[in-house]
């Protein structure tokens, strides 16, 4: 093996990826964490022998200090040693095409002619707005407009603490095609029980096939969500459109553009 | 003190006046009305506690049964002092005959006002003793180990267990902490009634119960001993329970707490009318107790939109201080919100907050305003939240706010990390430091983009509280003109909680609250 090399080594193996700080397959990671040890030298050893557990090699503690007595705060370096199989990954994601706002407006005028209705709320405990409003209010969030400004689209905001049993009366009360719950609070899993009720709910109130059932927060993914029982699950830099665009794409593979009344679906 | 934004002196007294009327307008309403946590509240004062065997609160079973029995209108104080005297119980024992199905409270024979209001005395001068014996200590700390500068650095913690919350407190108290809020958990807000004992289940926050403010109050003060700083406590007389949490503030020596108006109309969806009488009662507590409040006006930029709405944050500021003027709160104690919201994108925005910031520190000189972090356009990349925070610091020491809320690197991620709340503090103090004097060093532009931005947020403010003035509240707020969220009159939770006074009603709490300096 020569010592000195001319050339960068550029092709990956995406078979076996790891970390890259600046050269390929140097495996570095940063870590921040706390130990709840008294600081000092012994402290920082222990990070160093930490985070050799987790798999990293060399592992060097740039800082460390203490937070409060019995408590030792370090950032650490290290070359990372796991590798992944990038070859093999499949993450499900929700189908369909992603339209903006006036091209959802149009699709839904010439698709389903008619208006569809949507009723959302932050469900249960969960007291935060900020979600259900980036989704639903006029003004979106971010330069992304909310449901309220497109087209032949309903929107009802319940706003938060709304319970389980009340956002479905009002689905029902306005045949939604399709309901939108927002949780924002994870602590503890909060949102899991919540959005668990709130599918179990559906399922007894029989409504799960004859409204579409979407959930969305700053922790949930698509994959949680159809765990979860739901149809599909918005997290983080997904914004109206991406929920109308898959909506009215279910309301059409449904067939419901003619079924305006959950009844009759 | 010449205005550094050249601020229009006219324009702030119209918008002042403009409050002040609104404001009074809404005092009528007020006055002749009670409600439910009002009345739980001079039971508390009064001197119960407890719960019954299914654990509810003791006040709230004798509020109930005279919501129940239509005596809600004569209130608490008079059929309490009517109890004395033709039982010869205490308060406390009366509650309890209440909850065990002994006492009718509605059934005795009834005395004159003035013969029940004599009888309640000596339970009222045993709560005020005990309330100006934690006036006494605070001053006492003040006074032997002193507080840190100000901006008071303010953090939270919000571990659902009350005793887990001492140990972040305590800790975040030696980082440098001033202010330490205890997070409630979420949804108290809408329990119309307050819980009881120490509590170590919460979600997003511990349940505010007297004795965790206890509790806290206790590791706070040896933290505050050991570090020598007073260390304030901050919790939440806001929501349906906002007077009784204020009155076991002012029994638990509380320092801060969050109170606002409006808030928990717009964002809580609690009745307005239920919260206007509410808040009042509470106000007058917190104004007797020196209490700072902090009203939430930052919260509108959440909803609205920080550029366009930052008008209705300056007019609802007026607004909260002029309700604080009517329940005689000093104006040390007025603890006006507001925040760095602007979207980090806008191509100069950091000269808009400071603006602002400027602005609501120059029409408030005394006020202890309470600036609160970004929090809306966090986005989970910690090493840019970092810097978002940075320049909020830099805006809060620039231009003098009182109260720092502490933003932190992981906001939109979880609640803080031990390790968060260091870095924050790391962060606030060493820009605290290093820019202590730029305030004083640095001027604004004459009619450049601050002084014309500030110029302009007053104007609309001015025209807002004009508009409100005319209105009237209550309108006011079933048009959504503050946070762009509309509620109705009759609409919300905890209506069926209000009601008007009747004949022999008497609070004998408000007037010796507003007495004071």
């Amino acid at each position: 093996m020569s010592i000195c090399t001319t050339t960068a080594t550029t092709q990956v193996d995406l078979t076996k990826v790891k970390p890259y700080g600046d050269a390929l397959n140097d495996g570095k990671v940063q870590l921040a964490f706390t130990l709840p040890v008294p600081y000092g030298e012994e402290a920082e050893e222990c990070a160093k022998q930490y985070a050799k557990k987790l798999g990293l090699n060399e592992p060097n503690v740039a800082y460390y200090c203490e937070l409060t007595k019995g408590y030792t705060f370090f950032n650490v370096y290290g070359s990372a040693q796991a590798t992944i199989d990038y070859t093999q990954i499949v993450v499900p994601k929700v189908e369909g095409e992603v339209l903006d706002r006036v091209e959802c407006g149009e699709w839904i005028g010439e698709n389903i002619g008619r208006d569809i209705v949507v009723v959302g709320a932050s469900i249960e405990s969960d007291a935060h707005t900020v979600g259900i409003d980036a989704i639903i209010q006029m003004k979106g969030f971010h330069g992304h407009f909310g449901l309220e400004r497109f087209k032949n689209v309903v929107a009802y905001n319940m706003g938060s603490q709304v319970p389980c049993e009340a956002l479905i009366a009002k689905a029902k009360e306005v045949n939604a095609d399709a309901i939108l719950v927002s949780q924002t609070v994870t602590q503890k899993d909060i949102h899991i029980m919540n959005l668990t009720k709130m599918a179990e709910l559906m399922e007894a109130e029989g409504l799960r096939d004859k409204v579409i059932l979407t959930c969305g927060g700053p922790r949930i993914s698509h994959e949680l969500a159809q765990e979860l029982g739901y149809d599909a699950g918005f997290g983080p830099g997904k914004y109206a459109e991406h929920v109308m665009s898959f909506i009215m794409q279910e309301v059409q593979k449904r067939g419901w553009e003619k079924k305006v009344n959950i009844a009759d679906r | 003190m010449k205005s550094k934004l050249n601020l229009d002196p006219k324009v702030v007294s119209s918008a002042r006046q403009h409050a002040a009327n609104i404001a009074h307008d809404m005092q009528e309403f007020i006055d002749r009305h009670t409600t439910v946590s009002t009345e739980r509240t001079i039971v508390r004062l009064l001197g119960v506690d407890g719960v019954d065997e299914v654990d509810n609160p003791l006040p709230n079973v004798l509020v109930d049964h005279l919501k129940e029995s239509g005596a809600l209108p004569t209130g608490a104080a008079y059929l309490i002092g009517n109890a004395i005297v033709q039982t010869g119980k205490t308060p406390q024992e009366i509650a309890e005959e209440v909850a065990a199905g002994k006492l009718d409270l509605t059934k005795l024979p009834t005395c004159p006002q003035a013969e029940a209001a004599e009888a309640l005395k000596p339970s009222i001068k045993a709560t005020f003793e005990r309330i100006d014996a934690q006036k006494a200590k605070r001053k006492e700390y003040l006074e032997t180990i002193g507080e840190g500068p100000e901006p008071y650095i303010y953090v939270i913690v919000a571990t659902g267990n009350i005793y887990e919350d001492v140990i972040q407190a305590q800790a975040a108290a030696r980082q440098g902490a001033d202010i330490i809020a205890v997070i409630r958990t979420t949804a108290q807000s809408l329990l119309d009634y307050v819980p009881y004992g120490p509590t170590t289940e919460g979600f997003g926050g511990t349940y505010a119960t007297q004795e965790n403010f206890r509790i806290m109050r206790k590791a706070l003060d040896e933290v505050g001993e050991e570090v020598g700083r007073y260390i304030r406590l901050c919790n939440y007389s806001s929501g349906m329970c906002m007077p009784e949490i204020a009155a076991m503030g002012a029994l638990e020596r509380l320092d801060v707490m969050l109170n606002d108006a409006i808030y928990g109309i717009l964002f809580r969806d609690i009745n307005m009318q239920r919260t206007l009488v509410d808040q009042y009662m509470s106000r007058v507590i917190i104004g007797y107790c020196g209490i700072i409040f902090n009203s939430g006006e930052d919260n509108y930029l959440t909803t609205d939109d920080a550029i366009e709405a930052a008008h209705t944050v300056t007019a609802s500021q007026f607004i909260n201080e002029q309700f604080a003027v009517l329940a005689n709160i000093a104006e040390e104690q007025m603890g006006l919100g507001h925040a760095f919201e602007m979207d980090p994108n806008t191509e100069d925005g950091f000269l808009m907050e400071l603006a602002q910031a400027q602005m609501a520190r120059e029409i408030f000189p005394k006020a202890r305003l309470k600036y609160m972090p970004p929090t809306k356009f966090m986005t989970g990349n910690i090493f840019k939240g970092h810097l978002q925070d940075a320049l909020f610091n830099l805006a809060t020491v620039w231009t003098h706010q009182s109260l720092l809320l502490t933003g932190m690197l992981t906001e939109a991620i979880h609640t803080p990390l031990m390790q968060d709340r260091y870095l924050a503090i790391e962060n606030a103090k060493y820009i605290f430091n290093n820019c202590r004097h730029i305030g004083d060093e640095m001027e604004f532009k004459q009619d450049g983009i601050c002084q014309k931005r500030a110029q302009e947020v007053l104007a609309k403010a001015d025209a807002l509280l004009a508009e409100v003035e005319k209105e009237g509240l209550f309108s006011t707020i079933e048009k959504g003109i503050f946070g762009g969220v509309k509620r109705p009159f009759d609409g919300g939770h905890g209506l069926e909680g209000v009601c008007t006074k009747g004949e022999n009603y008497f609070n004998p709490f408000i007037e010796l609250f507003k007495d004071h300096k």
